[in-house]
Formats: C-alpha cells, sequence, structure tokens
C-alpha cells in the first residue's frame, strides 16, 4: 500500500501550518499531531540531521515504501527538541525536484551527452591520470563542500593528500568559516566552540553580533526567545550593520558601521578595564597577552602571502593599545554612541550576568575575520565568561557539516585529519593509518579557495573536480573565475543534484546521491556528530560522493586505501577516521553508537558526550589541576590579542558610494540549488532582491519593485529594490541575498580575504546604483 | 483541488467547541495545540467553487476569533511547472 500524493500535499499543508505556529508562539507544542501516521499507518520514521544549515536540528523522515514523504522534528534530539525551521519542515521535497540529475553526462563535441556512469568515471581518472603526467601532481584539485559528509571529505583528503601526494584539497567552508578556525587556533590553540547550545538555557544576555539569527538560525533563536519569555531575566540585544527581523525581536538594537565592530569590540575592553570589571583571578591564572602584525593587506594580487608572527605583551601594555578606543573616540568612527557601548560593556562586565555572544558570517566573511573573531574571545576572556553554562563565545555555522567534514576531516589545503601538513608528526600519522610509504604527503600547502581558482585562472590548475556545491555563484568577483573554469584546456567534474551555474561550466557531470539517499555523517556548529542511514535510494544512476571517489581512486590504483564493499564502506571509513582523533581533546564516538543516538558531542571520552571544553568538571582533557585548562596553546593559557581597527579592503567614495552587504534569507538555502525547487519556498520567496534605505531610495527617486542597476569596479547587476521590506539597511548601504541565480550578485563582490584565515569579505565592497 | 492550511484562533475559552465544529465539517481537518488557543486546520476541496462555499461557512462559525492562511496548494497551478524554481535558469 502506498500513500496517495494528495495525503502527502495535506500533511506538507498540516506541517507548514506548524511551522508556522512555531515559529510565531515558541514552545508551542502539538503532540496530537501525527501527520500521516494516523491516517495511514504505513509510514516509517527514520532519524537523521536536516540538509541544511550547521544548527544540526534532528529530523525525522516519514518514508513510505521507497519515497520520503514527510518530515518531523525529531524530539530526541537537544538540539532542537522537535522543532524545525521552514526549510526543515519542507526538507524532503528538495529529493524530488523534476530537474534531478539521475544520470552522467560528458561533454562531447562541445555538448553535454548522457553516458553510463561507470563509462563517465573512466574518463575523469583518465582524465586525471594524463594531468598529473603532463602537468605534475598539483595540477589537478578537489573543491569539496561544508555539505560533503564526513566520509564524502576524508575519503577525498585521503585520495589527494595520501595517494596523489597533492594538497590541493579545499572545500567551500573557506568561504565561510576559515575566520572562525583562525579564531580558535590563534585564541585557544584547538578549534570549535568551547561551549554548546544548551548555553542558551542558562545565559541571561544574548549578543548577535553581525549576525540575523531569526532567519539564518531560527531554531536557536527560538529558543532563545522561549527563554526570554520563560524567565524574567533574559536580555537579547543585537549589534549588526542592518536592521533584520533579529532586530525587531530583540530588546535593544545597535547599529555600526561596516568594518568598525573592531574599534567596537575594542572599546568594550577598554570600558571593562576602565571600570575594573576585570575577573582578575580568572585572568592571572588563564590568560597571556599577545600582539601581531598589523597593516596586513587584503589579498588582492594573485600569489598574495602573509605569516602573522606573535609578541608576547603584559597586561599594562595591552591598556595603553586600548588607549585608542575610548567610547567617545570610537563612536565617531562606529557611529555608535558611546552610552551603548558602555552598555555593552556592562552588560559583559556585570559579575551576575551570563553572557552568551553568537555570531556566524558577520564576523567571519570580513577581511580582518580572524581579529574580530580574537577581539570577541578577549572580552569574554578578560571577565572570565567563558566555558562555564550560559557564559559562551559561540560561533555558529552556516553548512551542515563545516566543522564534521571540513574543520575536524581537515580538507583545507593545510590541513589534515589530525594536524597540518607541514608538522611531519601529523604526516607520519596519516601515512601510517593510510598505508602509504613515509614521504607520500607533501609537506607544503598549495592553494586556498580564491587562490585555487586564481590557479585555475592562469592554468596552473587544470583539472578540477567539484562536488556538493556551486562556486559558480559564490565565488566573489565571479566573472574571472568562471572565465578560468571556462577556458579550453581546462578540465571540470561537477558531482550535484540539480543542474547549477557551476553544472554549466563542467566537462563531466556526475548524478550524486543526496543527503538521506546514502549512509553518511554531519557535524555540526556544537561539536555534535551526527549519523543517518540510507532511508530511500538514489534516483537513477545518482551515487554517493564517497562512493565516487572510491571508484575513480580503484581505477588510479589505489585499491589498496580504498577496499571497501558498498555494504560496509562508510562504517569501516569511520572506525579508520576515528584513529585520528585519539585522544581526551577529540575522541570521536564509535560507529554503533552514532547510529544509535541523535548525535553524539566529541570529545566523547569513557562513554560521556563533552558539553564544556577547557573546565575541568566537564572537560576529562583538563590535567593542571586549575578549574579552567586552555590546553590547546604551549602555556595553557587562552591568549588575549592587541589587534587594532584597520579600514575594509573597498570603502564608498565619491563615485562608488554605497556599501554591499550580502547573506541570506529563511527560505532559502545558499544558493537556492535545493530550497529553490520545493514549491513552498520557491513561492514564498521566489526572487532576490536589492535592499535600500527608503531615505536613499527617496533621494534617488527610487519606488520599490523598481529595476535597479548595481555596479561595482568588477562588474554589474540589476535586479528590484526593497524598501521598507524584510531587512532595512542604513543610508549608504545596500543589502542583496545570494540565493537567486537570475542575479548574481557576485559578479559586484570583491574577492579580498582576511590574511590569516583566506576567507573572504562577502559583506563589504563599494558600488554605485543606477535606475536601470 | 486546492489544499489550504490556516492557524485558527478561537474565542476566549471556546477552543474545545472550535475544535469540534471544525472537524464535523465537510472538507475540514482539525487538530488543536496542547499548550496554546491555538488550532491547525487543512481543508481539501474538490474544486475551487467548493472552496470558496466553505471559506463562507468557516467565517460565520461564532466560536472562532481568527483564521489565517500559511498554505495554499492549487493542482493546477502546480502541474503547469509554475513555482518549481528551475524554469527561471
Amino acid at each position: 500500500m502506498k500513500i496517495d500524493r494528495r495525503s502527502f500535499i495535506k500533511s506538507a499543508a498540516a506541517t507548514s501550518a506548524v511551522a508556522t505556529a512555531t515559529s510565531l508562539f515558541p514552545g508551542i507544542s502539538f503532540a496530537s499531531w501525527k501527520q500521516l501516521e494516523g491516517a495511514t499507518g504505513m509510514i516509517r520514521w527514520e532519524k537523521a540531521p536536516c540538509r541544511f544549515c550547521g544548527t544540526g536540528c534532528g529530523v525525522l523522515v516519514g518514508v513510505s515504501g521507497d519515497r520520503a514523504v514527510a518530515v518531523k522534528g525529531d524530539p530526541a534530539c537537544s538540539v532542537n527538541k522537535g522543532l524545525c525551521c521552514v526549510k526543515g519542515y519542507h526538507s524532503v521535497q528538495a529529493l524530488y525536484g523534476k530537474d534531478r540529475l539521475t544520470k552522467a553526462q560528458v561533454r562531447k563535441n562541445g555538448k553535454m551527452v548522457e553516458v553510463p556512469i561507470q563509462e563517465a568515471l573512466d574518463i575523469i581518472a583518465a582524465k586525471m591520470k594524463e594531468t598529473i603526467d603532463k602537468h605534475g601532481k598539483d595540477s589537478v584539485a578537489m573543491y569539496g563542500s561544508g555539505q560533503w559528509t564526513i566520509p564524502d571529505g576524508y575519503v577525498a583528503s585521503k585520495l589527494f593528500k595520501g595517494c596523489i601526494g597533492t594538497n590541493n584539497v579545499e572545500a567551500n567552508a573557506r568561504l565561510c568559516m576559515a575566520s572562525a578556525v583562525t579564531g580558535f587556533l590563534t585564541s585557544f590553540g584547538v578549534d570549535e566552540p568551547m561551549g554548546c547550545y544548551e548555553d542558551i538555557d542558562y545565559a541571561n544576555v544574548f549578543i548577535t553580533w553581525g549576525n540575523n539569527m531569526a532567519e539564518m538560525h531560527p531554531v536557536l533563536f527560538s529558543r532563545m526567545l522561549a527563554q526570554r519569555k520563560r524567565r524574567n531575566d533574559v536580555t537579547i540585544i543585537d549589534f549588526a550593520t542592518r536592521t533584520t527581523r533579529t532586530s525587531q525581536a530583540s530588546d535593544k538594537s545597535i547599529l555600526f558601521k561596516p568594518q568598525t565592530d573592531l574599534a567596537v569590540a575594542n572599546a568594550i575592553c577598554y570600558e571593562i578595564i576602565r571600570n575594573d570589571w576585570v575577573n582578575w583571578d580568572f585572568v592571572n591564572k588563564h590568560v597571556s597577552f599577545h600582539k601581531g602584525k598589523t597593516n596586513i593587506g587584503y589579498g588582492l594580487e594573485d600569489k598574495f602571502k602573509f605569516k602573522d608572527k606573535a609578541e608576547g605583551i603584559d597586561f599594562e601594555q595591552f591598556k595603553t593599545f586600548l588607549k585608542d578606543y575610548t567610547p567617545e573616540k570610537v563612536e565617531k568612527m562606529s557611529g555608535v554612541p558611546a552610552r551603548d557601548i558602555r552598555y555593552l560593556a556592562s552588560l559583559y562586565g556585570d559579575p551576575t550576568k551570563k553572557v552568551t555572544s553568537f555570531w556566524c558570517m558577520g564576523m567571519n566573511q570580513h577581511t580582518r575575520g580572524t581579529w574580530i573573531n580574537n577581539l570577541v574571545y578577549n572580552i569574554h576572556l578578560l571577565v572570565g565568561k567563558i566555558s562555564t553554562p550560559g557564559n559562551s563565545p559561540f560561533s555558529l555555522t552556516g553548512q551542515p557539516s563545516a566543522c564534521g567534514t571540513v574543520r575536524e576531516v581537515g580538507t583545507l589545503t593545510h590541513k589534515l585529519p589530525h594536524g597540518v601538513v607541514m608538522k611531519p608528526k601529523a604526516r607520519e600519522l596519516a601515512e601510517k593509518i593510510w598505508e602509504l610509504p613515509a614521504g607520500s604527503i607533501d609537506p607544503k600547502p598549495t592553494y586556498h579557495t580564491v587562490a585555487m581558482f586564481r590557479a585555475l585562472d592562469r592554468g596552473d590548475i587544470r583539472f578540477m573536480w567539484i562536488q556538493v556545491t556551486n562556486p559558480m555563484v559564490t565565488m566573489p568577483k565571479l566573472k574571472r573565475y568562471r572565465d578560468g573554469a571556462l577556458k579550453e584546456d581546462r578540465f571540470i567534474v561537477v558531482s550535484d543534484v540539480y543542474p547549477t551555474p557551476t553544472t554549466d561550466v563542467a566537462d563531466v557531470i556526475l548524478p550524486a546521491a543526496m543527503w538521506v539517499e546514502q549512509e553518511g555523517m554531519f557535524g555540526n556548529s556544537e561539536r555534535r556528530t551526527q549519523h543517518f542511514d540510507e532511508i530511500v535510494p538514489p534516483p537513477g544512476e545518482a551515487m554517493s560522493d564517497t562512493w565516487q571517489i572510491i571508484e575513480v581512486a580503484r581505477r588510479l590504483g589505489f585499491e589498496k586505501q580504498f577496499p571497501w564493499s558498498q555494504e560496509e564502506y562508510i562504517g569501516k571509513i569511520w572506525e579508520e577516521y576515528r584513529r585520528f582523533h585519539d585522544s581526551p581533546k577529540h575522541n570521536m564516538a564509535p560507529y554503533k553508537v552514532l547510529k544509535a543516538r541523535s548525535g553524539v558531542q566529541w570529545p566523547f571520552v569513557n562513554g560521556k558526550e563533552t558539553r564544556w571544553r577547557f573546565n575541568a568538571k566537564h572537560d576529562p582533557a583538563c590535567t593542571s589541576g586549575e578549574d579552567f585548562h586552555f590546553y590547546g596553546k604551549k602555556d595553557n593559557r587562552a591568549w588575549i590579542w592587541a589587534r587594532p581597527y584597520e579600514p575594509a579592503a573597498e570603502s564608498p567614495d565619491q563615485e562608488y558610494n554605497f556599501w554591499l552587504n550580502t547573506g541570506r534569507v529563511i527560505e532559502h538555502w545558499h544558493t537556492g540549488s535545493m530550497t529553490r525547487r520545493v514549491p513552498v519556498l520557491h513561492n514564498a520567496m521566489p526572487s532576490a532582491y536589492v535592499e535600500i534605505n527608503p531615505e536613499d531610495a527617496a533621494d534617488m527617486g527610487i519606488v520599490n519593485g523598481e529595476m535597479i542597476k548595481i555596479i561595482s569596479r568588477r562588474g554589474e547587476v540589476t535586479m528590484p529594490a526593497s524598501i521598507n521590506g524584510r531587512g532595512v539597511p542604513t543610508r549608504g548601504q545596500v543589502f542583496v541575498p545570494f540565493f537567486d541565480e537570475k542575479y548574481l550578485i557576485n559578479e559586484v563582490t570583491l574577492d579580498a580575504f582576511c590574511p590569516i584565515s583566506k576567507q573572504p569579505d562577502y559583506k563589504k565592497c563599494a558600488v554605485k546604483l543606477e535606475k536601470a | 483541488m486546492p489544499v489550504l492550511a490556516y492557524i485558527v484562533t478561537p474565542r476566549s475559552g471556546e477552543k474545545n467547541k472550535l475544535l469540534k465544529e471544525l472537524n464535523a465539517m465537510q472538507h475540514c481537518e482539525a487538530l488543536s495545540a496542547d499548550n496554546a488557543d491555538i488550532l491547525i486546520l487543512v481543508t481539501d476541496t474538490p474544486d475551487k467553487e467548493t472552496e470558496k462555499q466553505l471559506e463562507k461557512q468557516l467565517n460565520k462559525i461564532e466560536s472562532m476569533e481568527s483564521l489565517s492562511m500559511t498554505f495554499g496548494y492549487n493542482d493546477e497551478l502546480q502541474y503547469k511547472g509554475e513555482g518549481d524554481g528551475h524554469e527561471d535558469r
């Protein structure tokens, strides 16, 4: 017996209403809601993490026959406790777009022609071999994703870094999380948050730093709102460059001029010290002070190089450094009233309040992204509000496995599953686990993402395999990189689930299994690894990205490194990968534990998850005998950094007189290649737009919906104006969401990046507006 | 063949009465929140005319404070391929 289409639509309708009700009334419960269960009795429910953002909501996927027909929040998952956002509730519909890729395609005489997938895999292997023979091992590259499953990223790293011996492995998480990584590494010596979402249940103050959580992390935001409703001592402050739904729901909205978050963070530290709100016991025991290089550039030129150098300073030198950041001075730079800076400092400084800071792309996509991460840690460290329930500087992620696959597996040019390629011990461990001869792994990193696409354009890279990502929408200064990919002697392989502007530049397209059509694991923002089974079969010849890589690896002669059968490969890969993290600082849960639970947090030690790292009460890796142990750094302390304000790479001038900020909307996830194929989501938000401040619009005579040309030094795009819409930018600033491939806003953006993290800044460049 | 979903607010103290009334109506399925005075209503009608008639009936229910649509589906529109996002490419 199969569920009929009508019942499915009714279930989707009820799902939509429940989703809306939960967003309007946080905490509302519909326990009697059984979706189709009661009506049909034939749905089986399987657990999985949501496909979309980095929150890692647990969902239950309802399956009838071999089709996913319903979805609901998993009440057993501590992340979302049975709730989902509008994308999550409609996620299974993303599996069934009518133009789903089900067969391999190969470009022949300029046209894409369908071929059996085995033939396409033969062509890929042959082309890789030919390219390596002709141009060397560093002429082939893999560009993956924070949507890769952990096994996907692991086998990619093993094939490219281990077997082929090139460090040309990067992932799109470089575009979203790299500054968070370098922020953690420079401040604490180890990556990923010390806290967890449970901090929301304890904090009295939430400060969102350039982070529109109401749209980007709605389930976590609803948890914050629920806490504010339940307790009378919760305050939410939105600190941002534009007014959003987060600002509207917060107790106070504070707006700052782009890039000046650096100055405001320093001013908060200045005020904390001036008022003697410093937690001296904590600082004396657990903190050391440092400064690095300044005037560090923006990476705009090819082959740009930068290496920071830490120099120890003392507290008095740090205090002297902060003299340039009095609230009055910073008010002039940032537009934030001095009284608001003092108010923020008083919230952090009040010893009776527990404070959690949340951030995501606003701080990470920043030409001083590492620095602003450091500066927010500085605030929490000065007042000792860290690593305890409710006191948490918390970097959120945007992709379901940016942490699990990219940061933990290490699918970046300089990384290995444990450690970095530059360290002999890390290479030796990988070579041992991968059963490779000593010296197989190259000790030199090659290209970070922007540099990799520049190398493709120059011809230093000739072959690139792109999996689970859409760089021909997301790369900044897009034209250069699209033109580079289209050059005659470049060979591009794209593995994806739907046609995109990236498959448009491909020489081979591989149909990929999507989400629950394969077994795998994701790793979310709070160090939680989440396993999912193959719940429904992939369509046609679609194949998991992991298995695609294994097939090519075997064709290249690496059968020994990739020996697993299709029945057991995910479990075998996980247990091999787990060997890299065999220590109390990062131990991962065994495969059978992951299969049984709705996510497990690492470090997983003696059968127990670790919720607050560096806190001796919670973290078994703490061995100093003190209440806290920041074991990531050699001095066993967390580092406070003196990092100055420096301007953006490009600021508005007389000709290009507006800031351009880009981002997302609640209905669509990233480039919209999945969510735009879900009718409910597409109809709710069918098209991108440019948000303009109403006063700027009035000055220019622009009315709502009028087509406006946005022009930068790189290119232009024309799209409808939105005035007093969902978001309202400050004067002199415009905002454009990037989900809509009709309006490629990255034709306009700048490929400047943080010299430490190499993460581009999608939030700031200069544009001018013209009526189209 | 429209399928619509609504969030329904009952008049004070009349949630259970409204739930019964809605579930007794043809083409209607309603469910109640456990911890708030909110109902979810899904309507499934054979054609647009019946949908209009049903809407009139709903508006006459005295125990109902408000009715807010959250979801709308129409077979005719969907089968034309509108709104699946891909034709914009």
